[in-house]
């Protein structure tokens, strides 16, 4: 089917509000606000079963709905703080098509009655950065933004707030802590920051690829919608493939096609003479796939967690027969150290053991009982800390062990990585 | 006389107090501003930005050494970010950040003698699809090679 977000990506210019306008951009927004009220915003969102894109897979409508109707002022916040490895389909909305979010943000605030949203780029999206406050400048100069928008009686202020590196802001409170100008140690829920939020005010956070899809779906239907995707996964999802694949890129697909497909159809399959060994769904927290179950499995987020993982932030990597699963283990636990925020001990503590755990059986220097010692680890941290980091180091570990034991084994007894691989260190 | 960002920068800082909920919240907006003006953010400019945004100095140092892009030691007049995460390194991104080490005869996280170049290993930036991936300064190279990055060194290197 024809792609739905990114179908103009790729177009000179989409960037300009004038190439965006001459694609039918803020036609939709125009139109809302002539015909709908707000509340018909968010019963739309909530039939059209919209699922948020950044990780969870919370549906939308429900996190809105969970706003307090009690007259405090509300904030939306995008969440363009992209992060996860193996994920880079925000950065492409953002530097390309920066209206279509904007129009996304517009309608969101619409329907949750925020008038004031921040969009809280990565602080490393250089590009991004200068691409959104230019939409966001033109926005307001054509009367999308500011006050009474188009002649309605919104109002809303977008502001453009960068990060500066710092994976867990990708974690809503933490964002949230950061966007109040602090460390960003996320906060113990509840409260949820639909109730306290943002400078204590009731917030929603969404992710770039979301609000996008809100645009779409104001414009077309939640009927339209539900016709795309499985039930309860409705809608198409920005997979990134990367890794050992021969087309590396953001494919845009319904929810549900198979993950065979989306790896040998859209990513154009392995290089010559390799065959599949591994893959990482959803970004490298979420549990590792063999080929077996990666070919047998449906890229819908129920069906990933059926299978015991996860459809997560859309990054899937690529994992060849040329690659050892210790090493690879090693490099995604020696991210979630490098990035825990310190704030809770199992996961400050723990992500730095478990790293130096792997380094020393990668190195040939591991001792009988330290695969075990991994995974008891591993339960220690686990469902052990304030946010999901912790969880989040546990599970690629944890799942490579599972699945690929005799290779940790290996590493073991003979000290070396199995025959036929190649180091990626 | 004690340390003070430039008037623009003032400004612009006063100019966003008015525009978010609480003067607190310009704290990245204020240390993005100061990280451009200053070779890296010391005691000193932690405190100007502190009286601008009416905080504890040590808020903003906090701050500060949290997040990896304000500096808070002298680094080298351009900054080569070689991406080591699982997609880069599939694709020789930790190599690449090797021969980066030998060119440039310093290991990850060392500045060169002359001060020209500070080499660091960065967590994913994605832009998995253009693996291996590195930034020099705020410019982002898809696809590099070794050769790649010769050239590059040497470009950056001349350029000055």
């Amino acid at each position: 089917m024809e792609p739905i977000i990114t179908r103009h990506i790729g177009t000179p210019d989409l960037w300009r509000l004038e190439t965006y306008q001459a694609h039918g951009g803020y036609e939709t927004l125009a139109r809302a606000l002539r015909e709908h009220q707000p509340d018909d915003l968010v019963a739309i969102v909530r039939d059209a079963g919209l699922r948020g894109r950044g990780g969870a897979g919370f549906p939308t409508g429900v996190k809105w709905g969970f706003l307090p109707k009690d007259g405090r002022p509300r904030y939306l916040i995008c969440n363009g703080d992209e992060s996860e490895p193996g994920t880079f389909k925000d950065r492409l909305l953002l530097e390309n098509d920066p209206h279509q979010v904007l129009e996304g943000l517009i309608l969101s605030c619409y329907a949750v009655g925020a008038h004031l949203a921040f969009i809280y780029l990565r602080g490393e999206f250089f590009l991004g950065a200068q691409r959104v406050q230019a939409a966001i400048d033109e926005a307001y100069a054509a009367g999308y933004l500011g006050r009474n928008i188009l002649g309605s009686d919104m109002n809303l202020e977008v502001l453009l707030h960068r990060g500066a590196g710092a994976y867990i802001c990708g974690e809503e409170t933490g964002l949230i802590e950061s966007l109040e100008g602090k460390r960003a140690y996320p906060r113990i829920k509840p409260p949820f920051p639909a109730n306290i939020g943002a400078f204590g005010m009731p917030t929603v956070v969404n992710n770039v690829e979301t609000l996008a899809n809100v645009r779409h779906i104001v414009a077309h239907g939640a009927e339209w919608y539900n016709s795309i995707g499985p039930e309860r996964n409705r809608g198409t999802r920005m997979w990134c493939v990367s890794g050992r694949v021969r087309k590396p890129g953001v494919y845009e697909v319904p929810l549900g096609i198979p993950l065979r497909e989306l790896i040998f159809d859209h990513a154009g399959g392995l290089e010559e003479g390799r065959t599949l060994k591994a893959v990482i769904p959803g970004g490298s927290s979420s549990p590792i796939l063999t080929a077996e179950e990666a070919m047998a499995v449906d890229s819908d987020f129920d069906a990933l967690q059926r299978a015991g993982t996860l459809g997560g932030s859309g990054g899937l990597m690529v994992l060849d027969d040329r690659v050892c699963v210790v090493q690879s283990s090693y490099i995604i636990s020696e991210f979630y150290h490098d990035e825990s925020c310190g704030q809770c001990t199992p996961c400050r503590q723990g992500t730095g053991w478990m790293t130096k755990l792997l380094h020393r059986i990668e190195h040939g220097e591991g001792r009988p009982g330290d695969v075990d010692l991994l995974l008891s680890m591993g339960g220690n941290i686990f469902g052990r800390t304030i946010c999901p980091l912790g969880d989040a180091a546990v599970w690629p570990v944890e799942s490579a062990i599972n699945k690929f034991r005799s290779e940790f084994d290996h590493h073991i007894s003979e000290r070396r990585c199995l025959p036929g691989t190649e180091s990626i260190l | 006389m004690a340390v003070q960002l430039s008037e623009a920068a003032q400004a612009r800082i006063a100019q966003l107090i008015e525009r978010y909920p609480t003067p607190r919240a310009v704290m990245l907006p204020a240390l993005h501003l100061a990280t451009q003006e200053f070779p890296y953010l010391d005691d000193e400019v932690c405190q100007a930005v502190a009286d601008l945004l009416q905080v504890p100095m040590v808020d903003v140092k906090g701050v500060a050494t949290f997040y990896t892009m304000f500096p808070t030691e002298p680094q080298g007049t351009h900054e080569v970010h070689v991406c080591f995460n699982l997609s880069c390194s599939l694709k020789g991104g930790r190599r690449l950040l090797r021969h980066a080490e030998q060119r440039l005869g310093i290991e990850v996280g060392q500045t060169t003698p002359d001060g020209r170049f500070t080499l660091r290993g960065v967590e994913c930036m994605a832009a998995c699809d253009k693996a291996p991936m590195l930034y020099v300064d705020d410019e982002l190279y898809g696809n590099v090679t070794e050769e790649k990055l010769d050239e590059l060194l040497q470009q950056k290197s001349s350029g000055e």
